[in-house]
């Protein structure tokens, strides 16, 4: 009973590699992002933070249909990756990370810039005057300042990208194995006649994986606030 | 050599200064919004001027014209900050040598053991800030400053947050600092006693403009009292050495060009050259030499001229021997004694009057 089966540690495995690799590939844009939208000041900023968080409300499968277009294989983004660099999207586990990556975006980049926005500036200015660069500061003092923003931008990023469905669904299809993620392969077993234990046994794996998930990144918030000196001794 | 020409505008505020100063340290004296942090500010490259140069020694640092604007991280000015900032998420060893790494060691004058031993913080190396006390935070931002090899350090308000006990301690460190290195320091400060203290050259700023520069012992005399006259520290200072000491009686006395004086015990050899502060409110009046007071230093002095201030009080300019002391009493008293320039009379300080804070070391 407690025992997974293979084809249910192909459906975890599956849906952590999508969730890891979409924070993994998200997480230098997003700090990008957050970090220009937090510090700089340019025309069409309210536009791009518009852009950013339209995931957030537009009804996911809008977003999964979007990606079809432009990164389907004929999509005037998708042909051009896989002519030059050989990479599709459609109907593979990529694809189903980048629909991911994108649903989690909005969350993770709220988190860090507002982290980013809660580090003083005039920590920035001293560093600079010791002889730091631009790139230097951002990466010895502003960074490490805002990594508990970044721990947790990441992580809600992570849980949110582990239910993605709507978007992935839509964009690359429910294939056992390549695309069939842990709420796709829920959703399937509802649709069969006595498939409900089969999904019940699943829906207690994501909720478990969810839990570890929220208690992972309690922990790590308080860690990283216990090494940026926020303890007192 | 520090050379600033600079106009800046800030919203209603107008920055338009010119000095130059060649001195160990030259301070930048006024009430809070008279533009001190502006010109530092400039001086770091933190902000940037509309107009104008800023020269250290032989490095142009800002000209406007030859669109010469050199970025904060290549000026090699160090800038102690009012509250130190130290990187809350570095150890103290950590935040001392962030901009030490940052240097070629062909600029390296100072390192690291130097700094510790100078300014005593052997015991503070694997503390994180947050632990710090106020004076130990401070001493470490003037670490830090340091190791990143300055050509100048710039101090804004370096003592502002700390208490008086703390604050006297700090002092100290940075009578060392100049003793030890050469390197120039600007001490901004709205305290005449920190000026008096520790300029040798002092710019009077008031209102984003440039009113005086010059010796200290000149212009927080001069200028303090006539611009600051209601502060309660305007005074004058009285370039002394020490003659002798009274280890019975607790007291040193300091010779100046006019006479002497009595002063509290002072930690000083005999010799030794003493910046001593007199407040103008400390000074009293009497027209003939009183006999039979506990004030100890009675000096023969002739009026030079007197100023009137606002709510019923008037500064009153006295020559001593080649000296200036100034006196701050009431309108009342001095039509009284009927004061007028020319008039010779006696100055009377008491020695308690002056304080640690008061005298230091020239």
């Amino acid at each position: 009973m407690t025992e997974l089966s293979a084809d249910e540690v192909g459906i975890l495995t599956l849906s952590l590699r999508v969730a890891i690799v979409s924070v993994a590939c998200s997480l230098p844009f997003a700090i990008l992002v957050a970090y220009g939208l937090a510090r700089a000041s340019f025309p069409g900023k309210t536009l791009v933070d518009a852009i950013v968080h339209l995931p957030l409300v537009l009804p996911p499968v809008v977003v999964g249909f979007a990606l079809l277009v432009l990164f389907g294989k004929r999509g005037p983004i998708g042909g051009l990756l896989d002519e030059w660099f050989g990479i599709v999207f459609a109907f593979r586990w990529t694809g189903a990370a980048l629909a991911s990556a994108l649903m989690g975006f909005p969350l993770m980049v709220r988190a860090i810039r507002l982290s980013i926005e809660a580090v003083d500036r005039r920590l920035e200015t001293a560093a600079r005057t010791l002889g730091g660069s631009r790139l230097r500061v951002f990466t010895t003092i502003t960074l490490p300042l805002a990594l508990p923003g970044i721990v947790t931008g990441t992580l809600l990023s992570f849980a949110r990208g582990l239910g993605e469905f709507g978007a992935t669904i839509t964009f690359v299809s429910n294939i056992p194995g390549e695309t069939q993620t842990l709420p796709l392969a829920i959703y399937t077993f509802t649709q069969v006649p006595g498939g409900d234990p089969q999904a019940l046994r699943l829906s207690i794996i994501a909720v478990l994986l969810s839990l570890t998930a929220l208690a992972a990144s309690e922990w790590l918030t308080r860690r990283s606030a216990h090494w940026q000196g926020d303890d007192r001794r | 050599m520090i050379d600033v020409d600079i106009g800046q505008r800030l919203g209603g505020f107008h920055l338009d200064v010119s000095f130059s100063a060649e001195a160990p340290i030259v301070g930048l004296f006024g009430r809070s919004g008279a533009g001190k942090t502006s010109i530092v500010n400039a001086i770091a490259g933190i902000a940037t001027p509309e107009r104008g140069r800023i020269r250290i020694n032989d490095a142009v640092l800002f000209d406007a014209e030859r669109r010469i604007d050199v970025p904060p991280e290549s000026r090699r000015v160090g800038y102690v900050f009012q509250d130190g900032l130290l990187f809350p998420h570095m150890d103290v060893l950590a935040n001392l040598s962030y901009g030490q790494r940052l240097r070629d060691a062909r600029e390296r004058f100072i390192d690291e053991a130097r700094v510790v031993e100078l300014l005593g913080l052997g015991g503070l190396l694997r503390r994180r800030p947050r632990t710090l006390s106020g004076g130990e935070k401070q001493r470490v931002a003037i670490g830090r400053a340091l190791l990143a090899q300055p050509r100048i350090l710039l101090m804004d308000e370096p003592l502002a947050s700390l208490d008086s006990a703390r604050k006297s301690e700090i002092l100290d460190y940075i009578e060392r600092l100049r003793d030890e290195l050469a390197i120039p320091i600007v001490y901004v400060s709205h305290s005449i006693a920190e000026m008096t203290r520790l300029a040798d050259a002092v710019v009077v700023l008031s209102e984003g403009k440039c009113l005086a520069v010059g010796a200290v012992d000149e212009v927080i005399g001069r200028v303090a009292s006539e611009r600051e006259p209601d502060h309660d520290d305007a005074g004058s200072v009285l370039d002394t050495h020490v003659t002798a000491h009274d280890s019975a009686e607790g007291l040193t006395t300091l010779a100046f060009d006019g006479g002497e004086l009595l002063v509290p015990r002072l930690d000083a050899a005999i010799g030794d050259r003493v910046r001593a502060t007199v407040r103008a409110r400390d000074v009293s009046l009497a027209l003939a030499r009183p006999a039979d007071v506990s004030i100890l230093n009675i000096l023969a002095a002739t009026v030079v001229a007197i100023d009137e201030l606002p709510g019923a009080l008037v500064v009153v300019r006295l020559a001593v021997g080649g000296s200036t002391v100034v006196a701050r009493i009431t309108a009342r008293s001095s039509r009284q004694l009927r004061i007028r320039a020319g008039l010779e009379l006696h100055a009377m300080i008491k020695a308690v009057s002056f304080d640690r804070r008061s005298v230091g070391y020239a």
